[in-house]
């Protein structure tokens, strides 16, 4: 601060507040809309106050899901989610640490291929090869399977360009060091280069968990079984189109319950979540 | 950068490699390799027989009225939601750079929409504003507008613009306000001691300083509305009214799997890689710049 100027003091805490107002107004409404039975929902205008179905919405939800459309209850969902979300986290994590450790820490033929054959893949976004990768996965018979839910998403040139990055930045001594001491790659992978990336890792996760569980247009093309739906997914199938057909209260109370894990990571993670993010895009 | 100590193996680098690189071949290069040769072709209803017809899709697709239209709608949507993610996310970063009390709790309670799927997005926006039931659409229509996107068009173009800005506003909130913490404080003090106040500080110093942060963004966000939206438009619109909210990725998907034409769908798909291609080689390009700056 460079000058005390109260009224724009005032006014910064003022617009700030409206802003945090208007974005968590769809939020609130959805809960609220989760609190109340679906006659209440549909008189018009809607009660903006919590009503007290909380307890029936959320466990129809979980346990019976919307009747009509997707039947499934969302308690399965949300297992579909979790594992998806973690699969692809750990296993981009995984490969990609592995693959900029050979890249960095090794010469060999076709080094500087292999590395511009991830890059490229950065152009190679799920949603421009669609057809072509359904064929493929429903080829090898992965349709409504966690493997064919996660592989093809799991490759990452983003995740693989952050470790390098940072194994660019170990000092020299240390491998020198490990070398001296007979240590071979593997050794000093596990015991220097393991310990010392646990932040990024930490980083990367947070960002690769929330990914994976917001994915949308991949699990709606490879899940055709109700018990493989993600929980994305599973709001999508319960609105059967025209506002009144919907059960808008178990709708929204799976709404909730989707976006919950994500938000929570993100407001209990935070730390890791900002560095993730300005990471990923160096 | 190179590192001067390494490790000697003949095997060891290509098995650490491996499972990287047989992901990538078979669920990006096959694919993509596939979809330019399916681009060329034609196939009839049932998949039963393919047809060479060299560039006669793409020829097609650039005489094709609505595929000309989902370029503009596009464009359109892209440049709305970027441009107003862009400002709303400035507004707010520069008040939170301002506030000493209370910042962190600002922060949190302004970066949760990113954790928000694009679909779940569209469902919480779509059930606002829904035409019957929706609470804003109830309000609209007191106030004598008659508010319901799913048989207009501006209508729905505004509801999915609304719906991927809000989710979007968080990340360029983070990043905007990490670029007016890197501003040297003393800049600012200079130009406060000649006498320049808040307003004129921000337009001659502080906004000319962001503005790597704000192209950077732009492409990221072109990037984002292009490719990411597609959640939103599927769990609001569906790509329409009469296609007034069909951009090209919905566009692909549709005729694909909806409606079944693989050359078509793949020919756009080549087109919209071109288009990717191009986009990355702008954001690196401008990534090696700031390096400098």
């Amino acid at each position: 601060m460079v000058e005390n100027r109260p009224w724009l003091t005032v006014l910064s805490h003022a617009v700030l507040i409206a802003g945090i107002a208007v974005i968590a107004f769809p939020l609130y409404v959805t809960f609220v809309a989760s609190t109340l039975t679906l006659d209440q929902i549909l008189t018009v205008p809607m009660p903006l106050t919590p009503g007290d179905q909380l307890w029936e919405n959320y466990t129809k939800a979980l346990l019976a899901g919307a009747k009509g459309g997707a039947a499934a209850p969302v308690a399965r969902m949300m297992l579909n989610s979790l594992v998806m979300a973690l699969a692809i986290a750990f296993g981009k994590i995984a490969i990609s640490l592995i693959a900029s450790f050979a890249i960095v820490y090794f010469r060999f033929p076709l080094r500087n291929f292999f590395f511009w054959m991830i890059f490229v893949t950065l152009m190679l976004p799920v949603e421009v090869r669609i057809i072509p990768t359904y064929k493929i996965v429903s080829d090898l018979g992965m349709l409504n399977s966690y493997a064919g839910l996660t592989l093809p998403l799991i490759a990452s040139a983003t995740a693989t360009f952050l470790f390098r990055q940072f194994f660019l930045t170990i000092p020299e001594e240390l491998a020198e060091a490990s070398r001296i001491d007979g240590a071979g790659p593997m050794r000093f992978f596990v015991d220097v280069v393991l310990p010392l990336s646990k932040t990024s890792m930490a980083a990367l996760f947070v960002i690769q968990f929330i990914y994976g569980w917001n994915q949308y247009l991949w699990p709606l093309l490879v899940t055709t079984d109700e018990s493989m739906y993600t929980a994305v997914i599973g709001i999508k199938r319960m609105i059967i189109g025209g506002d009144a057909l919907t059960e808008w209260n178990v709708v929204m109370a799976t709404a909730m319950l989707a976006l919950l894990p994500p938000a929570l990571v993100v407001m209990l993670m935070q730390k890791w979540f900002v560095r993730g993010l300005v990471e990923t895009e160096k | 950068m190179e590192k001067r100590v390494v490790f000697r193996s003949t095997w060891l680098p290509y098995a650490l490699l491996a499972p990287q690189i047989a992901v990538t071949l078979v669920f990006f290069f096959w694919p993509a390799a596939q979809a330019f040769w399916f681009s060329f072709q034609v196939q009839d209803a049932f998949g039963i027989n393919t047809e060479f017809v060299g560039l006669r899709n793409f020829v097609e697709l650039l005489r094709d009225e609505h595929y000309l239209e989902s370029f503009k709608t596009t464009a359109v949507f892209s440049l709305l939601v970027a441009g107003s993610g862009i400002a709303l996310a400035l507004l707010l970063a520069t008040m939170a750079d301002r506030v000493l009390r209370g910042a962190l709790a600002y922060k949190t309670l302004l970066i949760w929409p990113y954790a928000v799927a694009p679909a779940v997005a569209g469902v919480l926006w779509g059930f606002l504003f829904a035409p019957s039931i929706g609470v804003v659409t109830y309000v609209l229509r007191k106030a004598g507008y008659n508010w319901d996107w799913v048989l207009q068009g501006d209508q729905a173009m505004l509801l999915v613009v609304m719906a991927a800005t809000w989710k979007q506003i968080s990340y360029n909130f983070l990043f905007f306000l990490a670029g007016l913490q890197s501003i040297p404080r003393s800049l600012i003090e200079a130009a406060a001691i000649d006498g320049a106040g808040p307003a004129r500080r921000f337009w001659t110093i502080v906004f000319p300083l962001l503005s790597p942060t704000t192209f950077f963004l732009l492409v990221v966000n072109i990037v984002y509305a292009f490719f990411e939206t597609f959640g939103v438009i599927d769990s609001t619109t569906q790509g329409g009214p009469a296609g007034a909210t069909q951009i090209l990725v919905y566009k692909v998907y549709y005729d694909g799997v909806k409606a079944g034409d693989l050359g078509g769908s793949s020919a756009q798909s080549v087109i919209l890689m071109l288009i990717v291609v191009a986009l990355t080689v702008v954001q690196f390009r401008f990534i090696e710049r700031k390096v400098q700056y």
